[in-house]
Parts: structure tokens; C-alpha cells; sequence
């Protein structure tokens, strides 16, 4: 007697109920804060058996009637990474919890610089890998059911409306548990306390049929084994590569496939809770296929030839009656698929609404800066819809597939997808020099890869036989199944090889040449290091920093080379080794300092907390502050730069003000100089002009001496109005000169009569008249009267007896020199430098002069674009007027 | 008040000539130096009742010899009639800080120099 259709409904119906009663329950109790039980260890390792779906519970003794022993490595794979690499779950998990991720769309996209792109690609990735294994689940249960309802003709029972029922079921479970909670980051304590009890329930199921078929059908153990011996399973036939290929990829699923992802770290509540699924979830996968092999022998021994050995563990029982037994089989294969659908569709919603569908409402209402309850609300409905997207992408696809043996297959072939991100993961996990250029290259060769040489030839009828065969364009190197030439590798591990390899290859090389923006180098350290500071307990809650990036925040606060100068500092005031200072409080504090000086106190001590204390402020939230404040620290160097302009300024004036200072004493000097020079011949002509008024009694000679003093200091004063007058011309720039043309020997001769006529001395002056034949093309008024100054101080300060005067002209250059030498001692040192200043005279000599006579001749040979010069070392005193010879006429 | 004995330190020929002839027509023994760097031994050695005194001297200023020479115990009261053609009202403040009897500024009259030289010859004999 077969179950009654209406009854295999009923009993789903009621399972159902059970499990919403169940997840509902959860959900409150959870609300409430109390049941610690559903935050049990237990709890989590239960959930992690999602990754048994209906394909492991049923397909399992179908893979071992085909494959031998081969089913055991997907077993193999979880089990490896629990035991052998816990520890990199551990990682993973912390790096998961500290960074609040959502996915592992969302983990790969954050450890790469928060790049959407990256996650937008993952996601696509995840969704075309899931949806066939997904329409494999639908596939399982309605052929569950249509092996029941084979034995009740009375109902006519397609395929296709009962797939999509289930799917419709489904995706009712998934939207009611994965999406109530209004923060759509909480953890789904519902789901996952149902998925819990369905693992019991497949676990349990499996473990009856097998009691049943090892004890109540082959009558013992040895039996069995002497069965199974018998049967072809029994033959040990080991292809290493294909093991390996295999036991592999169910490991790198394990770790990637997105819904594990959303069990084993985005749902889990305690790390420590990785320490028993180490070893229970190892346990619980070695019973689940503890009586794999027997179903499958007896399975074959005892059903008729052509019996779906995907079906064995329903049929068996069946077909001995024990319908109760099948029953608990049926709901086992149930659980299996619901709960792995469920998840699955739970993840991959989570990462379409964030990563696609998101992104784009936002930017099509354009209020992507601003983040309201009623984004939130959008986001749940994105979820929702997504996870009926997706289910309805996997019922499609199965449809579309026809629910052929194809299905069979697929399980391996999303795992191959699934596990090209291992790269990107553990390279973001263990390396820092990996970057977003890395992971974007080789998961793009890897899937590339994986659906040129997996999915699509694997699918038929989307590749033509023809590129099977020949390869592309004829290109026989390019066959999708045997590439570069390689051939007899078994396709699943010639794609499997090639696209992991070249996948990490393309990700090593294109991140050693490419640079990691800030943000990522900054994701990079904190995923990487992520252990560094978290597992002592030094008073700071959660995760500590690292320095790299606090100096990386400092940096942008402080400037990158005051921030690294202080943290080097640092270190070597901890004695460091490197450049990094550890995060001691002292040094936090005293960072703390610095950075209040930029930003304040306030600021710095927050910045400073949410690095070392872990909290939930996103690294984008951290770098706006930072950039806000360099913002700031550029406005206040601006200030600096404006303040140091000021104070240059000031001092400018100051230079100008003392400048001035100097200038007006100059002037007073100058002044006090004039006022002397005019004053003491008016006193000389004031004192005897009263004295020849006064006295009554002079001798005629004494009145002829004094107005003849009179005279003489009269003749001074005008001479010193005249020299003050000429200077203040020349020196003003007024001067007009009268330019003509003439020979230097005509103006030497004018002048040397001019200042020797009517002289108190004799000067004998020695000439070459021969060498001064110079045109010249100049003042020649004013070049005389520079001659006759310079004759006349010969004449005035030569102090031998009898005075003699050498003149010497030498041409050279377009310039002619005119030496005036004479025979006296010459100027002391002193003198040979002030001679130029004005009212300067040689000391004690009282020769009538007022002291401006060189001055004066330099100032005109300047306007001449000539120049006067004492010459020293010529045994006497001896002046140089150099000047421009007339460049028209040859030098006769 | 014959006899009396005045030095005076003048680098201008034509003014020593004047001053000279002016005190001498009234009875008064005048030296005349034309130096300032050697002024204070002149002074100890010719040891006059009156000194007077131009500013502007090559070798040492006016206003030096006199803060030197009042530096000195003996010549602490000795009468200076200071003669400047600078004429500006900072030599007369420095001046008078440095200690000077009387300042004029040239050209003075002849009269006012001979009133300024007998009353500071009449105050240092009174005292």
C-alpha cells in the first residue's frame, strides 16, 4: 500500500508549518534576548549542514553507483578545511564580523577598496553558478514526489506545476524568515534554528534507511560488506587527479559558495563556536555518509535494473514497504533542498539588492547620499523581490532543462564557479599586496575559463559539436576540453586546473604590477592583520588597530611626512624595529595629541576610537573625516602662509623703515656737511667784515688783507653753490650733456691750461702727445672739466717739491684710459676709498675745496659710460678716467 | 683780566685769523691749533683760562676733545665756548650733556664772541 498523494501533500504541509512554527518561535525568542540555546555551537555546526542538499542526499548513493567511491570527496573537501583550516575560517570569520559583512560579494568587494565592481561580478558569478544547482533542488523534490505520486495514479501530477509550487513555497519561506527583520543586517535566527532542525531531520532520515538497509535488509554488517564487495561499487578504482580535482573544489565551495558564506560567517553569533563545528561538522558529514555505499549496493542488488540510483534512499523503502520509513526519507530529501534553497536564495538576494539592485535605484532617484528609514524599506522589498528572482531563474532553468540526467552533473559545475573566488579570498585574506586590478583579472580568466570549459559544454546544444571537436575557428588548441593540447584529463579536471591556475595566476601577477588605491591598502591591512592586535585582551573592546592604519589616518590629518616622522618616532622610542610604533596606549595617546592639534580634541579622540576600538564606522566614513580635515589643515596652511606673508611684509617695512632711517641720517650728515661749508666762509666774511666796519684804527695793509679774505671766501662760497648745484644736477639725472665730437689731445690741452693758468705753483706735467690722437664722441665741456679737477688736485695735494705730472693714455678694447699720475706720497688706504664721497677732503689740507670735486668727476663719467678710478701702486698719487672711444673712426 | 690766556682749536686759517685779532686787540694771549687728534696734549701743555673750541676738526671732533677733557679732574671747570657751522639743535643738546660753557654757531658776531669770552673769563676768576 503506497502513500496516498494527498497524504506525501499533507505531511509536506505540516513539515512546513512545523518549520515556520519553529523560525517564528526562534525569531521571537531571539527578539526577547533570551534562549541562549539558539546560540549554541550545536546550533551553528547543525546549520553549516546546508551544505548537504538534496543533491548529497540523494545524489550521493547515485554518485556511488556510478563513480565508485568517488562521492566520498565531497565529503573530503569540507571535511579538510574544518579540520586542516580552521584556522583560516576562524580569520575569515573575524575579518567577516569586524567588517559587517553581508556576503562574500560584499567581503571581496570590501578587502578590494569597497569596489562594487568587484561585487557586482561575484554576485553575477554566484547567480549563474547557483541557479542551475538551485533548479537541481526543485528537480530533487519533484522527483521525490513523482515517485510517490507514481503510486497514486488518481492525481494527474506534472513536473512542472509541482517544481513551481515548490519554488513558489519556497520563496514564500525565504521572503517570510530572511527578510523580516527590519535591519537587514541582523542575523536570521529563525532560518537558521529551522535549517538546524532540518539537518536533524536529513540526518536522521539517512541514518534509518541506512539501519534499515545495513541491519533489517543485508542482516549485519559483514553481510553488507561481503554485498558490497560483490557489487562493481566495491572496485577501487582511484583517478588521483580527478580525486584531487574534486576533493578540492568541494573544499573551496565549502568556503565560497555564497550560502555556507551566510551560515558559517555572516549567521554565526560566536567565534568560538568554529572550535566544535571543527570537529562536529566533520562528524556529521562522516554519518551522513556512513551508509552511503551499503544503500547503493543493496540499492542495485535488490531494485530492478533502470531504477534512478539518485532515488535509491526513497525507492528501497519503498519498494519494501516501509513507507513510513520513506516517508521520513521523503521529508529528509526535503529538508535538504528547502533548506539549502532557502539560504541559498537568502544569500544571493542579500547580494543582488546590494550590490545591483540598490546601486541602481539609487542612482535613478538620485538620492544616493541620502540615507532614510524609507531606504530601508526599499532595501527589504530588493531582497524580496531578488529572492524571487532568483528562484524563479533556478525554476526556469529547470524547466528549461527538462529535468534531464543533465541536472546530475551540474553540482560539480557549480562548484567549479563557485571556487573562483578562493583566490581573491584567501589572496585578500593572507596578502596585502593583493589588489582590486588582481581579483577583477583572474576572476574574470577563471570564469571565463570555467564557462568556456565547463558550463557551456556541460549544458549542450550551446556549443556546437564542431567547437567540441575542432575548437574554435578550427583552432584545435582552443578545445574547451582540451586546451593548449593538453588531453585525456577528465573534463571536470582539465577545466578545474586551468582555470584555477591561470585564475591565481592572472590575479598574483596583475596585483604585483598594479597599485591598491588607499582604501583598499587600508582594507588590505585591516583584513591581513586582523589577528595582529585582536587576540590579547588589553582593555579595548573588539578589534585593535593596526598602526599601519592609524598612520594611514594620520597621514591625511598630519601630512605624510610629519605623520611618518612621528610615528618613527615613536617607534623608536619603544625601540622598535621598524617604522611602526605598536598601538600601546601611550602612543595612542600621544597620537591622540597630534592629531587634536589639527582636528581637535574631540575629533581626534573619536577618529582615534573607532580605528583602535573596532566599531562599526566604515573605513569611507573614517576617510571623509580625514579628508575633511585635510581639508582644514590646508585652510589653516593658508592661514600659516598668510601670517608668514605678514610677517615678511613687516619685515620689508622694517628694512625700508631702517633704510629710511639710514637715509635721513645721510641726509643730515649731508646737510650738517653743506650747512659747514657754507657757514665757515660767511663766518670768516662776517667776522671781518665787522671787524673792517668796527675798527677804526687798521693799517692799510691789515684792511687790504682782509677784504681781500673777504673776497676769497665769497669766491668759495659761490664755487661750493656751483659744485652743490652741479652734483644735485648730475645726481638727479638732469643733466644735459652736450655730445660732440673731438680729440682726447685737444681736451687735455684745454684743460691742463685751464688748471695750471694763474697757479700758485709750477707743475711739471710729462705728455706723449703721440698716444693721444683718441676721437672721441662725448661731453667734452664736461670730460675737461673732470681733466681739470683731477689736474688741479695734483697741483693742490702733491706734497714734493717741485710737483710733477705724468699723463698717460692707453687704448684698448674701444676704450681709452687717461692716467693722471703725479709724484706725490698718494692717498693713504683710507683715503683711496672715501676720495669718491662727497665733502670728503684729505685731512688737515685746507686747499678752498668743499670736498665735492670727485664726486662730481664720477658722477659725470658715469653719465659719460665711462669711470674714474684711483689707481693705487703707481708710486704717487694717480687717478684713471676710463671712456669709450668714438667706434666710427680708426684709431689714427 | 689781562694776561688772561685763551687756546683756541680752529681748522678754518681765516676765522683763527679774525678771532685772534679780535681778542688780542683786547689784551688777551691767543694760541691757536689746528688739529683735533693731538688737542688735549696742546691743552695740558699751553694749560689756558678759556678754551675755544670748533666741532668739526680733522683727527678728533669738537664734541670728543670735550668729553675727554671734562673726563679729567683738572679740566672739570675749565670755561669752553663751543663754535659749530653744523648749527643744528642735536650738537648743541650733545653739547651741553657733554658740558660745554657756551655754544654759538657761526658766522657769529664779533661782539657776541668777545661778551661770551670775557664773561666766562670774569665767572672762572670770581670763582
Amino acid at each position: 500500500m503506497m502513500a496516498s498523494f494527498n497524504l506525501l501533500v499533507a505531511v509536506c504541509l505540516g513539515y512546513v508549518a512545523i518549520l515556520f512554527a519553529v523560525a517564528f518561535l526562534a525569531d521571537r525568542i531571539a527578539a526577547t534576548g533570551r534562549g541562549r540555546w539558539l546560540r549554541s555551537p550545536l546550533i551553528y555546526t547543525l546549520s553549516l549542514s546546508i551544505y548537504c542538499t538534496a543533491w548529497t542526499f540523494y545524489g550521493a548513493v547515485g554518485y556511488a553507483v556510478r563513480s565508485g567511491l568517488e562521492f566520498v570527496t565531497i565529503y573530503l573537501g569540507p571535511t579538510i578545511v574544518m579540520i586542516g583550516w580552521w584556522w583560516g575560517l576562524r580569520k575569515l570569520v573575524r575579518v567577516g564580523r569586524s567588517q559587517r559583512v553581508t556576503s562574500i560579494a560584499d567581503l571581496l568587494s570590501s578587502r578590494y577598496g569597497k569596489s562594487n565592481t568587484l561585487a557586482i561580478c561575484v554576485t553575477l558569478l554566484a547567480v549563474i553558478g547557483i541557479t542551475p544547482y538551485i533548479a537541481l533542488q526543485l528537480q530533487s523534490i519533484t522527483l521525490s514526489f513523482t515517485t510517490f505520486s507514481e503510486a497514486d495514479p488518481s492525481r494527474g501530477w506534472s513536473d512542472v506545476s509541482s517544481g513551481l509550487w515548490v519554488a513558489g513555497g519556497l520563496a514564500i519561506f525565504a521572503i517570510l524568515f530572511g527578510t523580516r527583520n527590519l535591519d537587514a543586517n541582523e542575523r536570521h535566527h529563525g532560518v537558521v534554528t529551522a535549517i538546524a532542525l532540518e539537518a536533524v531531520v536529513k540526518l536522521v532520515a539517512l541514518l534509518a534507511v541506512g539501519i534499515f538497509v545495513v541491519w533489517g535488509l543485508a542482516g549485519g554488517v559483514s553481510e553488507t560488506m561481503a554485498r558490497i564487495d560483490a557489487s562493481p561499487i566495491g572496485e577501487w578504482n582511484v583517478d588521483p587527479g580527478r580525486w584531487s580535482a574534486i576533493t578540492f573544489l568541494a573544499a573551496a565551495a565549502f568556503v565560497c559558495l555564497p550560502r555556507m558564506f551566510q551560515v558559517m560567517v555572516v549567521e554565526i553569533d560566536n567565534e568560538r563556536h568554529l572550535h566544535t563545528a571543527a570537529w562536529a561538522f566533520p562528524l556529521y558529514v562522516f554519518l551522513m555518509s556512513l551508509f552511503v555505499v551499503p544503500i547503493a549496493a543493496i540499492g542495485l542488488e535488490l531494485l530492478p535494473e533502470g531504477t534512478n540510483p539518485d532515488l535509491f534512499v526513497l525507492t528501497l523503502p519503498l519498494s519494501q514497504g516501509r513507507e513510513d520509513l520513506a516517508m521520513l526519507s521523503f521529508l529528509g530529501g526535503f529538508s535538504s533542498a528547502t533548506s539549502m534553497v532557502i539560504v541559498a536564495s537568502m544569500a544571493l538576494s542579500t547580494m543582488l539588492s546590494n550590490h545591483i539592485v540598490m546601486p541602481i535605484w539609487l542612482s535613478w532617484t538620485g538620492s544616493g547620499a541620502s540615507v532614510s528609514g524609507d531606504v530601508r524599506s526599499v532595501v527589504l522589498l530588493a531582497r524580496r523581490v531578488s529572492i524571487v528572482v532568483v528562484l524563479a531563474l533556478g525554476y526556469f532553468y529547470y524547466m528549461l532543462s527538462g529535468g534531464g540526467a543533465g541536472l546530475a552533473a551540474i553540482g560539480l559545475i557549480s562548484f567549479a564557479g563557485v571556487a573562483q573566488m578562493l583566490p581573491p579570498l584567501v589572496g585578500g585574506l593572507y596578502w596585502r599586496g593583493a589588489t582590486r586590478s588582481g581579483a577583477l583579472a583572474g576572476l574574470a580568466v577563471g570564469a571565463g575559463l570555467w564557462l568556456y570549459t565547463l558550463l557551456l559544454p556541460g549544458l549542450g546544444g550551446f556549443l556546437p559539436e564542431a567547437v567540441l571537436q575542432q575548437g574554435p575557428f578550427g583552432l584545435s588548441w582552443l578545445r574547451p576540453h582540451a586546451l593548449f593540447g593538453i588531453t585525456g584529463l577528465d573534463p571536470m579536471t582539465h577545466a578545474v586546473m586551468w582555470s584555477m591556475a591561470l585564475n591565481t595566476l592572472v590575479f598574483v601577477v596583475v596585483s604585483l604590477i598594479s597599485l591598491p588605491d588607499p582604501v583598499e591598502r587600508l582594507q588590505g591591512a585591516q583584513f591581513v592583520d586582523v589577528f595582529e592586535h585582536s587576540t590579547g585582551l588589553r582593555g579595548w573592546t573588539g578589534y585593535v588597530a593596526q598602526s599601519e592604519d592609524l598612520l594611514v589616518m594620520a597621514q591625511r590629518i598630519l601630512g605624510a611626512s610629519d605623520a611618518q616622522a612621528l610615528f618613527q618616532r615613536e617607534a623608536k622610542r619603544q625601540g622598535a624595529r621598524g617604522t611602526l610604533p605598536e598601538p600601546t596606549p601611550d602612543f595612542l595617546q600621544r597620537l591622540e595629541r597630534n592629531l587634536a592639534g589639527s582636528v581637535g580634541a574631540a575629533a581626534a579622540h573619536a577618529m582615534i576610537a573607532q580605528i583602535v576600538g573596532g566599531s562599526s564606522v566604515s573605513v569611507e566614513d573614517l576617510l571623509a573625516v580625514a579628508d575633511e580635515s585635510a581639508q582644514m589643515l590646508e585652510y589653516s596652511s593658508q592661514l600659516e602662509a598668510k601670517s608668514a606673508e605678514l610677517s615678511r611684509t613687516a619685515r620689508q617695512l622694517r628694512e625700508a623703515n631702517e633704510m629710511l632711517t639710514r637715509l635721513s641720517e645721510q641726509k643730515d650728515a649731508f646737510l650738517g656737511q653743506v650747512s659747514h661749508e657754507l657757514r665757515t666762509p660767511m663766518t670768516s666774511i662776517r667776522a671781518f667784515s665787522e671787524i673792517l666796519r668796527d675798527t677804526e684804527d687798521l693799517t692799510p695793509a691789515e684792511t687790504t688783507r682782509y677784504a681781500a679774505i673777504i673776497h676769497d671766501e665769497a669766491l668759495r662760497l659761490t664755487r661750493l653753490l656751483d659744485d652743490l648745484l652741479d652734483l644735485n644736477v648730475l645726481e638727479s639725472g638732469q643733466v644735459s650733456l652736450n655730445m660732440r665730437s673731438g680729440v682726447l689731445a685737444q681736451v687735455l690741452e684745454h684743460a691742463l691750461s685751464a688748471a695750471l693758468a694763474g697757479a700758485a705753483r709750477k707743475m711739471i706735467v710729462h705728455r706723449r702727445p703721440e698716444t693721444e690722437n683718441i676721437p672721441l664722441h662725448s661731453d667734452l665741456d664736461r670730460l675737461a672739466q673732470v681733466f681739470i679737477n683731477l689736474i688741479s688736485n695734483a697741483l693742490k695735494y702733491c706734497d714734493t717739491e717741485p710737483p710733477e705730472l705724468t699723463i698717460r693714455v692707453q687704448s684698448q678694447g674701444g676704450k681709452v684710459s687717461v692716467d693722471f699720475i703725479d709724484n706725490g706720497s698718494g692717498l693713504t688706504e683710507e683715503a683711496q676709498t672715501l676720495a669718491f664721497e662727497k665733502f670728503y677732503r684729505v685731512s688737515g689740507e685746507k686747499a678752498g675745496g668743499a670736498g665735492l670735486g670727485l664726486a662730481i668727476c664720477r658722477e659725470i663719467m658715469q653719465r659719460l659710460d665711462g669711470d674714474v678710478t684711483y689707481l693705487p701702486g703707481q708710486g704717487g698719487g694717480a687717478f684713471r678716467v676710463t671712456l669709450p672711444i668714438r667706434d666710427d673712426v680708426k684709431v689714427a | 683780566m689781562t694776561g688772561r690766556h685763551v687756546l683756541l682749536i680752529e681748522d678754518e686759517p681765516n676765522i683763527i685769523e679774525a678771532i685772534r685779532f679780535l681778542l688780542t686787540r683786547e689784551g688777551w694771549k691767543v694760541d691757536s691749533h689746528t688739529h683735533g687728534g693731538d688737542a688735549i696734549e696742546v691743552v695740558q701743555r699751553i694749560k689756558p683760562d678759556l678754551l675755544i673750541l670748533d666741532v668739526m676738526l680733522p683727527g678728533k671732533s669738537g664734541m670728543d676733545i670735550l668729553q675727554e677733557l671734562r673726563a679729567l679732574p683738572e679740566y672739570a671747570n675749565l670755561p669752553v665756548l663751543m663754535l659749530t657751522a653744523r648749527g643744528q639743535m642735536r650738537d648743541r643738546d650733545m653739547a651741553e650733556r657733554a658740558g660745554v660753557s657756551r655754544f654759538m654757531t657761526k658766522p657769529f658776531s664779533n661782539i657776541e664772541v668777545l661778551d661770551a669770552v670775557r664773561d666766562l673769563l670774569t665767572q672762572t676768576s670770581r670763582s
